[in-house]
């Protein structure tokens, strides 16, 4: 929207398109009588007392709802990443990189290496669009080129999302609640519907299911990790997701990795589960704050997964077991 | 000549504004050097220790009876004379920001904001001139928040400054900080303390009780009041 269309046209118009200018009234406490009026003659008739105790003035307000309606419509435009390039930097004794890393939408990466190896800065640098200005000096392309300015603005921050293992929910509110709210926030068309899909998604990838009028906070560690992953799938914003060593988490592994990969989010995962590193694509080695080896999962590591996955089953198995109050007799071997 | 960067840093209690100045201030090598800070609270103020602990040269001023936020401002020129004699480049205040309704920001300084993502999905709104002026704004404690938790937290924020870049940065970690640091490094310099002007006006209060009345009653409420609307 251009400025002056903004400010003639009747708000009633405004609230249609931007549901959320609704929140800049009632946080400004302006009342409107009339719909059809235009943001100009609503305001138009405030006095004195009302600048002084909001603390601004007529010229400020209209800049400021400008600036907001724009902002918002900005917000909505979507960029899309095809692929992400991070190009080597140095180490943290200054040393050059060994590799690069090249990032698909629908793939998945693993980030290997001990605690405290530079994973977060990897991940910080991928997040603020690195241009050789941080101390990895490592450089970011974003669909093969150097991301401009407008577009660092736009997305600075917005490209990881991260579900780690000591997240939680803490909002006093509902599920179904919630997810509207954050639907909302993200512009969706037909939110109840995105909502539903969530919920549906989530208590597939969890052992016992939770309803729409749950409290978030009384979501179980799996119940939460699963809405967590459903979310970002489906409503976030990031077309990067980063999965943080939530291999205890009480969720299907497997099929939460599948339904990021069919939205087609880049996925990266540090992860120090044998099954999961197998399950991606490729995995990159982080040594000393750089960027070590890259190795792509080949045939034999494959063939190695479903070794590893028959053994995870044997022992998924004598869990269910033993939980369900089974016991072991001296016959059987 | 006399010159410093003078940065506001303001935010609710508890929301971490201590723990990120410090981390931005390790952020950088050889900053801790040229860099004081200052902190305005109210009562009392345990901060200056733990500035000293990480070797950060600091001060504390305490507002005692006087609103917090008059205090700062009549106290900054001070604050920046001591900058100047101590030769450092930066100086960064922290204020206690108790009541939402002013703020300490000053015209060309670069405004810092510190919220906390575990206080609240209303609290931008609630939050007052000093989010809706600040040029960066910092989010904290945002690790033990799920993503959608913190977009949602993002988006209130923008609704109230659609312009400030949001950083979301862990105090116990630093992670983050650094970014906080290239805003800090690119910010102007004061060299005349009374080119400085507040971007927002304190509240024109000046009743029986800024004065010491203690008594509750219409009779004894002399100046400027407003009456609730029930």
């Amino acid at each position: 929207m251009e400025t002056d269309e903004i400010l003639h046209l009747p708000i009633s118009k405004i609230f249609e398109t931007y549901p959320v200018a609704l929140d800049f009234f009632k946080s400004f406490g302006l009342e409107y009588k009339d719909n059809e009026q235009s943001f100009l003659q609503t305001i138009e008739p405030l006095t004195d007392d009302y600048w002084e105790l909001y603390g601004t003035n007529k010229e400020e307000l209209i800049s400021t709802f400008t600036d907001f309606i724009i902002g918002i419509s900005n917000f909505t435009a979507v960029q899309k990443v095809e692929t992400l390039e991070v190009i080597a930097g140095v180490d943290k004794s200054g040393k050059h990189e060994e590799c690069s890393l090249f990032l698909r939408p629908g793939e998945i990466t693993c980030i290997v290496g001990p605690t405290g190896s530079g994973k977060s800065r990897l991940l910080s640098d991928i997040e603020w669009l690195a241009n050789t200005d941080t101390p990895t000096k490592r450089k970011v392309l974003i669909n093969g080129k150097l991301p401009d300015d407008d577009f660092k603005n736009s997305v600075g921050g917005k490209l990881v999302a991260q579900i780690t293992q000591n997240m939680n929910f803490v909002l006093d509110l509902n599920v179904y609640d919630f997810l509207i709210l954050h639907a909302q926030s993200r512009f969706l068309d037909n939110p109840e519907h995105k909502v539903t899909e969530v919920i549906a998604l989530a208590n597939e990838l969890c052992g016992e299911k939770f309803s729409p009028d749950t409290p978030l906070t009384f979501l179980s560690g799996g119940q939460s990790r699963a809405l967590m992953i459903a979310d970002v799938a489906c409503i976030g914003q990031a077309p990067i997701v980063l999965i943080d060593e939530i291999e205890n988490a009480g969720v299907d592994k497997k099929k939460a990795l599948e339904l990021l990969v069919n939205k087609e989010k880049i996925v990266l995962m540090a992860t120090h589960d044998p099954l999961l590193i197998l399950l991606a694509d490729q995995r990159v080695i982080i040594n000393n704050g750089g960027m070590s080896k890259l190795l792509f999962t080949s045939e034999s590591e494959r063939k190695y997964y479903h070794k590893l996955e028959e053994l995870d089953s044997t022992i998924q198995a004598a869990r269910q077991f033993f939980r369900m109050g089974g016991e072991l007799s001296c016959n059987d071997d | 000549m006399n010159t410093c960067k003078l940065i506001t840093v303001a935010g609710p209690p508890s929301s971490g504004k201590t723990s990120v100045i410090i981390k931005l201030i390790e952020s950088i090598a050889g900053f801790k050097e040229q860099c004081g800070v200052i902190k305005f609270d109210c009562l009392s103020s345990l901060d200056e220790e733990q500035y000293t602990k990480y070797g950060i040269t600091s001060r504390t001023g305490l507002a005692g009876n006087l609103c917090p936020d008059h205090y700062f401002v009549s106290n900054i020129e001070e604050c920046l004379q001591w900058a100047y004699a101590k030769s450092f480049n930066y100086l960064i205040t922290e204020s206690a920001g108790l009541c939402n309704r002013c703020a300490p920001h000053l015209k060309d300084m670069l405004a810092v904001c510190i919220l906390d993502n575990l206080s609240g999905i209303n609290t931008p709104l609630k939050t007052g001139p000093m989010l809706k002026l600040a040029d960066v704004i910092v989010v904290t404690k945002s690790d033990l928040v799920s993503q959608a938790e913190r977009e949602v937290f993002r988006f209130k924020i923008q609704q109230v400054n659609t312009k400030a870049p949001v950083l979301f940065i862990n105090g116990i970690t630093g992670q983050g900080a650094d970014k906080l640091a290239t805003f800090i490094e690119k910010s102007k310099s004061v060299d005349d303390v009374t080119s400085l002007k507040l971007r927002f006006s304190m509240p024109s209060a000046l009743c029986s009780y800024c004065l010491g009345e203690t008594r509750v009653g219409s009779d004894y409420q002399i100046g400027i009041n407003r009456k609730i609307k029930l």
